[in-house]
C-alpha cells in the first residue's frame, strides 16, 4: 500500500481511525475539526459502523462510554472547548478501564478563544484532564501521514492497557493537505475476539458483567487505582516514542512537538547551513513523555530551547526531565500565534552568542 | 407442594440497602420480573444512574453499566447502536433525568432511540440528602427550599411524560405510582409494554413511577404513600401518554374509514 493520496489532516485522521477498526463515532460540530464528523458520517456506514451527531459533547462522550463498553473500537473528536466538556466522561472511561480514542484539534483559548491553531491544551491532555488519578496515552502527530497512522497505535495501546488514548493535534494539522501513506493494512474488527469485559449482546454463555468506575468498599478503590497505576508504569516503560535530528553533535537542543516541531526543524536547518551545532528532539508520545531521551542529552548539550504554541506548558515536562542540569530557554506564542523559523533562529543565535 | 410466590431470577441474592418504604426496591423488582417473564435477562444491560439507585447493578441479574450523572440515555444509545440485539434500559431518578440530564432525555426521545427508560420520580434528590428536584411539587419542603417550593423563586415542577409526549419519537410514555398494589400491578404492565416496545424495535419508551422517599421527605412510609395520593398524583396524573400501538391502530382505522 505504498500508494500516496492527497488528504486533508482531519480526513486522514478519520480515515486512519476507520482503517484501524473504528466502528462507532459520536461528535458535535466545532471548528477546526468539522471534517472529522463529516467524513465519519458517510464513511462509517460503508464499513457497517455507526455515526451519530450528538446533542452536545457531553452526550457524545457518554455515547462513547456506552459503545466502548460493548468492546468495539470507538472514536470522538473535538476542539478545545468541546474537549473540556468531555472531561467528565473521559474520566469515567478511565475509571471503568474502557479503551477509547479521541482527538483534540486544538484551537486558541481560554474560553471561546479563536479558531487559530494552538498548543495550549497540553496540560489538559497530558495530566489526565478530568478528575481523579489517571493518564491518557497521548500522541502528537506533525504531518498528515501521521494523522492517518497514529489512530492505529492509539487503539493498540488503549486496548492493550485498557486506558483512554488521544491525538493532540492543532488547526494547522487538521486543515493542511499532504500526501498520505498508510503504514498498515486495514484492520477487520470482526476478527478480534470479544474482550472478556464487554457487556451487552447474548450473555447466555457467561456470567453477567458490570462496567463501572465506583467502589465504595473501604480500600478497594485505592487498590484498583494502584493496579491501574501499574499499567501506566508499563506504558511509560514500553510505549515512549520520539524522533530527533542532529542529536549526535548538537550543543543547543531545540525541542518542540506537533506542527511546531516542523517549524523548529526549519530553524535547525538554517543553523546547520551556517555551521551551528543545533539539534531537534521531538516527542511523538506526550504521555508517556520521553524523559530518558532528554536526560541523556542533558549530559551533553549546553542549552535547551523549548518552542511551543502556548505560554509554557510542554516546557514543564522538559524541566521535569532535565531537573536543572542544563539551562532551558523558552519561546512560546499563545492563542494562534505561530512562531517562524527566522524568529526561532534569531533566539538560537542569541543563546549561542553568534 | 405448589409454589405460590418465588423471588424472580431477574434479581440477584444481594440484599437491597434502600430505606424502609423506599420505592426503588419495588421498581427494581418490577423490572426484574418483566425481564424474566419476557426471557431477556441474559440480553439486557441496565444503565445505572448516579443517585440512590447507584447500586442497582448489584441487584439486577443482567449486565450493568454505571455512568455519569444524567447521561444514562446517551450511554444507552451507545450500547444499543453498537449491539442492537441488546435490550437496554436506563434507570434514572428525577434529578438525573429531568435536571442535569434533560438534554439527553429529550434528544434520545426525539431520535426515538430504541431504549427503555425507567424514571423514578420521587420529587427529591435522595442520595445527596433531600434537595429540591425539578419535579418537587409546589409547597413541598426540601433542604434547599426550606419554606416550601415557590414558583416565583424556584419555578414550576416539570411533568416529563407531558413534556415528551409532543415529540414524534416518543413511542411509549406512561406514568404509574408505587403507592398501592393496584397501581403497582399497573406499573408492571406499563414496564412490560415499554420492554416490548423496544423488543419490537418501535423506538423510545419511558415509564415514570411516582415513588416514595420517606427518608428525605421526613415522613413515615405510610405518610409518604399518602403524599403520593394527596399531592403527587393530582400534579402528575397517571396513565398512558403515548402508545405507538394505539396510534398505529387509530391510523389504520382512519385510513379504512376514508
Ligand atoms: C456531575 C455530578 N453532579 C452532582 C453529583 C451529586 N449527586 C449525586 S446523586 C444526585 C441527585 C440524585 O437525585 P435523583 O436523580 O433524583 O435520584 P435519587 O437519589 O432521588 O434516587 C446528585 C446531585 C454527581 N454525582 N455528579
Ligand atoms: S433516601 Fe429516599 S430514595 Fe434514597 S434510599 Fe432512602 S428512601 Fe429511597
Amino acid at each position: 500500500m505504498a500508494e500516496k493520496t492527497l488528504m486533508k489532516g482531519n480526513e486522514a485522521l478519520a480515515e486512519g481511525a476507520v482503517r484501524a477498526g473504528c466502528r462507532f463515532f459520536a461528535g458535535y460540530p466545532i471548528t477546526p475539526q468539522n471534517e472529522v464528523p463529516e467524513y465519519m458520517s458517510w464513511r462509517l456506514p460503508q464499513e457497517g459502523g455507526f455515526f451519530i451527531q450528538a446533542e452536545s459533547e457531553v452526550a457524545a462522550i457518554n455515547m462513547l462510554f456506552g459503545a466502548a463498553s460493548t468492546g468495539i473500537r470507538v472514536m470522538t473528536s473535538s476542539s478545545s472547548p468541546g474537549i473540556s466538556l468531555k472531561q467528565e466522561g473521559i474520566s469515567y472511561c478511565a475509571g471503568a478501564d474502557l479503551p477509547i480514542f479521541y482527538a483534540n484539534v486544538v484551537r486558541g483559548g481560554p474560553g471561546l478563544g479563536n479558531i487559530a491553531p494552538a498548543q495550549s491544551d497540553y496540560f489538559q491532555a497530558t495530566r489526565g484532564g478530568g478528575h481523579g488519578d489517571y493518564r491518557v496515552f497521548v500522541m502528537a502527530p506533525n504531518s498528515v501521514s501521521e494523522m492517518a497512522n497514529f489512530p492505529k497505535r492509539c487503539y493498540d495501546v488503549a486496548f492493550k492497557y485498557r486506558v483512554p488514548s488521544m491525538i493532540l493535534a492543532d488547526g494547522i494539522l487538521g486543515q493542511m493537505m499532504e500526501p498520505v501513506e498508510f503504514d498498515f493494512e486495514p484492520v477487520d474488527p470482526s476478527s478480534f475476539p470479544e474482550p472478556d469485559w464487554a457487556i451487552g449482546g447474548d450473555a447466555s454463555g457467561r456470567e453477567r458483567r458490570v462496567v463501572k468506575s465506583y467502589d465504595l468498599r473501604p480500600g478497594r478503590l485505592e487498590e484498583w487505582n494502584k493496579e491501574r497505576a501499574k499499567r501506566f508504569e508499563r506504558i511509560e516503560a514500553e510505549e515512549v516514542d520520539w524522533d530527533g535530528e542532529g542529536l549526535d553533535d548538537c550543543e543547543l537542543l531545540i525541542t518542540s512537538y506537533g506542527s511546531c516541531s516542523r517549524i523548529s526543524k526549519s530553524a535547525v536547518k538554517m543553523a546547520r547551513e551556517d555551521g551551528l551545532p543545533v539539534g531537534l528532539l521531538r516527542p511523538i508520545t506526550l504521555y508517556p513523555f520521553p524523559k530518558k531521551a532528554y536526560q541523556d542529552l542533558a549530559k551533553r548539550v549546553k542549552n535547551i530551547l523549548v518552542v511551543e504554541m502556548s505560554l509554557g506548558q510542554f516546557i514543564e515536562d522538559v524541566q521535569l526531565s532535565v531537573l536543572g542540569k542544563v539551562p532551558i530557554h523558552f519561546h512560546g506564542r499563545p492563542a494562534g500565534g505561530i512562531p517562524t523559523a527566522e524568529e526561532i533562529y534569531d533566539i538560537v543565535r542569541k543563546i549561542m552568542g553568534k | 407442594m405448589k409454589i405460590v410466590f418465588e423471588k424472580t431470577n431477574g434479581l440477584t441474592e444481594v440484599p437491597m440497602r434502600y430505606c424502609p418504604g423506599c420505592g426503588h426496591g419495588v421498581a427494581h423488582r418490577l423490572v426484574a420480573e418483566v425481564m424474566e417473564e419476557l426471557g431477556v435477562t441474559k440480553r439486557t444491560v441496565a444503565v445505572v444512574p448516579v443517585g440512590c439507585s447507584v447500586f442497582m447493578d448489584e441487584y439486577v441479574n443482567c449486565d450493568g453499566i454505571q455512568g455519569a450523572h444524567g447521561r444514562g440515555p446517551a450511554i444507552a444509545t451507545g450500547i444499543k447502536r453498537s449491539k442492537p440485539e441488546t435490550v437496554v434500559i436506563s434507570y434514572q431518578g428525577d434529578g438525573d433525568l429531568a435536571s442535569i440530564g434533560m438534554a439527553e432525555t429529550i434528544h434520545s426521545a426525539s431520535r426515538s432511540e430504541n431504549i427503555t427508560i425507567i424514571f423514578i420520580n420521587n420529587a427529591i434528590y435522595g442520595m445527596t440528602g433531600g434537595q429540591m428536584a425539578p419535579t418537587t411539587i409546589l409547597g413541598m419542603r426540601t433542604t434547599t427550599s426550606p419554606a416550601g417550593r415557590r414558583a416565583e423563586i424556584n419555578g414550576f415542577p416539570i411533568p416529563m411524560c407531558e413534556l415528551l409526549s409532543s415529540l414524534e419519537g416518543a413511542s411509549y410514555l406512561a406514568r404509574a405510582a408505587l403507592d398501592k398494589p393496584a397501581h403497582i400491578i399497573r406499573a408492571k404492565k406499563y414496564i412490560k409494554k415499554a420492554f416490548e416496545t423496544q423488543i419490537k424495535g418501535k423506538g423510545f419508551s419511558m415509564v415514570e413511577l411516582l415513588s416514595p422517599c420517606p427518608t428525605d421527605w421526613g415522613m413515615t412510609p405510610k405518610d409518604a404513600v399518602e403524599r403520593i395520593r394527596q399531592e403527587m398524583i393530582p400534579r402528575y396524573p397517571l396513565g398512558v401518554f403515548r402508545d405507538w400501538e394505539a396510534e398505529e391502530k387509530a391510523k389504520k382505522e382512519e385510513k379504512a374509514a376514508v
